[in-house]
């Protein structure tokens, strides 16, 4: 995983509720077999749209998104997380995000920021007057307003870990785990 | 202080747990598809990993495969379903690939074949994966970082989610189906109203539908934004699975059956949140947005953003009618359909099949209008077959295609051209999902059927 410590730049706002990861990254390119090479198709249906947010010349460069409510819900697809990262996004800032979005942009070095809807449109506000915002999950901050994000999550994006070999480290109490539970199920068996 | 079911699979299944860390949960099924597993596999491949138990892992091909012989598959396509042949042969996972007759979309495979049992963890990196719940177990979505991270540790770190039970009370209508009730309560909850919770189904309503009706209902919980949902197991489920090649034979069923009953939810157990929802004024529900939240009773009408109160709500509902062509106050009945399709892994099951099939059964689907069936699985396709529920459709007029997940998502040839117009049995109508431009409505696979004869929104009575 990437590591994050810090990011200044001027923000890209989405000010749009629900966008799905459909939209993010649509399915017609979810058929590589490789994790890179995403971002020029980051939102690639609205981005035929000139008034795209992302289009507008404010938007060019910036490494912040600042998105609606339920920024990422619906697909499962890393991709959309992959595909905002490799476009130059290192955080996303949103009322709220799809749980499995927010997990999968945690294990990939992209920062989901959760702030309340009133400050993400007072970031809006600052981003649109041309502002620079700095996220700095050392100081867990994002334009100055304080975030929540746990311990093991933080050291994990500040360090970049591997969180399987952090795992395999228990593998003893996996072990003890499967010696005491019999597996209910075969797959080799049906 | 009594447990809930979900606390309760939660908790036999901890590894590990820790202050400040989430919580490490052993993992009985992992499901796999092509489409998010290649770069899993892959980075196995770069640690010199291996998979831990590929004896509770198991691999289809869903997403990608041609339904018929009309539409070749895409290059594409095919690399991607050959790596994952590769993967799986490379790393000994079993695999259903197409052609072998037992290949079908994961989520319903799992319950067919008898390996989705109550009080399972079932992981797949596939958001509908909470489909698996409907029989008691804790079946979520998941990445393609977490799939390796399975792959290779047969287990996930995870926060523990909260709890909220939907209690569906009264009786349900006889035209109205398990879809109508969980779109009507997404309508209800939002398209976020679930995140951040595992959902619980309960109530009169709940006990009394089949098995393939719960299914139905588990399946869209990630559309109100929960990634799990889950059902008490009880004599439905247990008739479901008894016999089935996965699940457990003899005594060993005889054990089974003592620790699922255990599972329910204690009388005296707590949830963070609870909702009520009246089935009894359920009616047969369509979309006319495009997230599943955006959601009327049929004999409603397209609803009119300037009288919604929050102005995201209001943007949110203009683009979406914007993007639809349709304009409010619309009756919904009115609106003319180009495309029906009734597939999915919310809708494909037999139940499915047999209830379109008894609303055309000796019709035609109208002029206007391209029709197509694709089962869920091989076994679906053939006990259909078997059933004559095949010729019917085709007598019809719809198209008879092989299973997979189809115009659901359209990563195969079946798609929506831009502005065509779909009743779908589906679970998205997101913009593009079923092929860009193309404009999805949600419906049960009775209102699907009927509006196929008669190109316009209606139920089964009215044709």
């Amino acid at each position: 995983m990437r590591a994050f410590r810090t990011v200044t730049s001027r923000a890209a706002v989405l000010d749009r509720p629900d966008v799905d990861t459909d939209q993010i990254i649509p399915k017609q390119f979810l058929k590589r077999i490789e994790r890179t090479g995403f971002g020029e198709f980051l939102f690639f249906d609205w981005r035929k749209d000139p008034d795209f947010e992302l289009n507008r010349p404010q938007a060019q460069g910036t490494r912040i998104l600042l998105a609606g409510r339920n920024f990422g819900c619906g697909s499962s697809r890393e991709h959309a997380p992959w595909a905002l990262q490799d476009y130059g996004f290192d955080a996303v800032v949103a009322p709220s995000f799809g749980d499995i979005f927010k997990q999968n942009s945690l294990k990939i070095g992209l920062l989901p920021v959760t702030l309340p809807a009133e400050q993400v449109h007072e970031l809006m506000a600052r981003a649109r007057d041309g502002e620079e915002l700095t996220v700095d999950l050392g100081a867990r901050t994002a334009g100055g307003f304080p975030f929540e994000l746990d311990d093991f999550q933080r050291e994990c994006l500040l360090d970049g870990l591997d969180e399987i070999a952090l795992t395999l480290r228990e593998d003893a109490a996996i072990a003890a785990y499967e010696a005491a539970h019999a597996a209910p199920i075969s797959t080799l068996a049906v | 202080m009594g447990r809930t079911l979900f606390e309760k699979v939660w908790e036999s299944h901890l590894v590990s747990q820790g202050e400040g860390r989430p919580d490490l949960l052993y993992v009985d099924l992992h499901l796999v598809h092509e489409v998010t597993s290649p770069q899993a596999f892959e980075g196995l491949r770069i640690a010199g990993r291996r998979v831990r138990r590929p004896d509770l892992t198991l691999a289809t091909m869903d997403h990608n495969v041609a339904t018929g012989d009309d539409t070749p598959a895409d290059p594409l396509s095919e690399l991607q379903l050959d790596a994952l042949a590769r993967n799986c042969a490379e790393f000994g996972v079993p695999l259903y690939a197409t052609g072998s007759g037992r290949e079908g979309i994961v989520h319903v495979i799992g319950p067919e074949l008898g390996l989705t049992q109550p009080g399972l963890t079932i992981v797949c990196g596939d958001s509908h994966t909470s489909t698996h719940g409907a029989v008691g177990a804790l079946a979520f979505g998941i990445g393609t970082s977490e799939v390796e991270h399975v792959l290779a540790t047969q287990t996930l770190a995870q926060r523990r989610p909260r709890s909220l039970r939907i209690r569906f009370e009264g009786v349900m209508p006889p035209a109205v189906t398990a879809k109508d009730l969980v779109l009507a309560a997404i309508g209800k909850l939002g398209v976020d109203g679930g995140v951040g919770h595992v959902v619980e189904y309960a109530g009169p309503v709940i006990e009394r539908l089949s098995m393939e009706g719960r299914l139905t209902i588990c399946n869209m919980s990630i559309e109100a934004g929960a990634r799990a949902g889950m059902i008490a197991p009880d004599e439905t489920t247990f008739a479901y699975l008894e016999g089935r090649a996965g699940a457990p034979q003899g005594a060993a069923w005889e054990a089974a059956l003592d620790r699922w009953r255990a599972l329910p939810t204690d009388a005296d157990a707590t949830f963070d949140r609870e909702v009520v929802i009246d089935a009894t004024a359920i009616r047969s529900q369509v979309t006319w947005g495009t997230n599943p939240g955006m959601v009327v009773p049929i004999d409603g009408a397209v609803p009119d953003p300037a009288a919604m109160d929050d102005a995201d709500d209001r943007a949110a509902a203009e683009r979406a009618l914007a993007y639809m062509g349709l304009e409010p106050g619309t009756p919904i009945r009115e609106i003319e359909v180009g495309r029906v399709f009734i597939g999915s892994c919310t809708n494909s099951r037999i139940e499915d099949l047999r209830a379109a099939a008894a609303v055309v059964r000796g019709r035609h689907v109208h002029p206007s209008v391209r029709a197509m069936v694709v089962p869920g699985s091989a076994q679906v396709k053939r006990q259909a077959e078997a059933e004559g529920l095949d010729r019917i459709f085709t007598a019809a007029g719809f198209e008879w295609r092989r299973a997979g997940c189809s115009m659901c998502l359209g990563m195969n040839p079946d798609i929506l051209a831009p502005g065509e117009r779909c009743a779908s049995t589906s679970n998205r109508n997101f913009e593009g999902r079923q092929g860009a431009g193309g404009r999805t409505h949600l419906v049960s696979p009775a209102v699907a059927a009927a509006t196929a004869l008669v190109g316009h929104f209606a139920e089964a009575g009215e044709v």
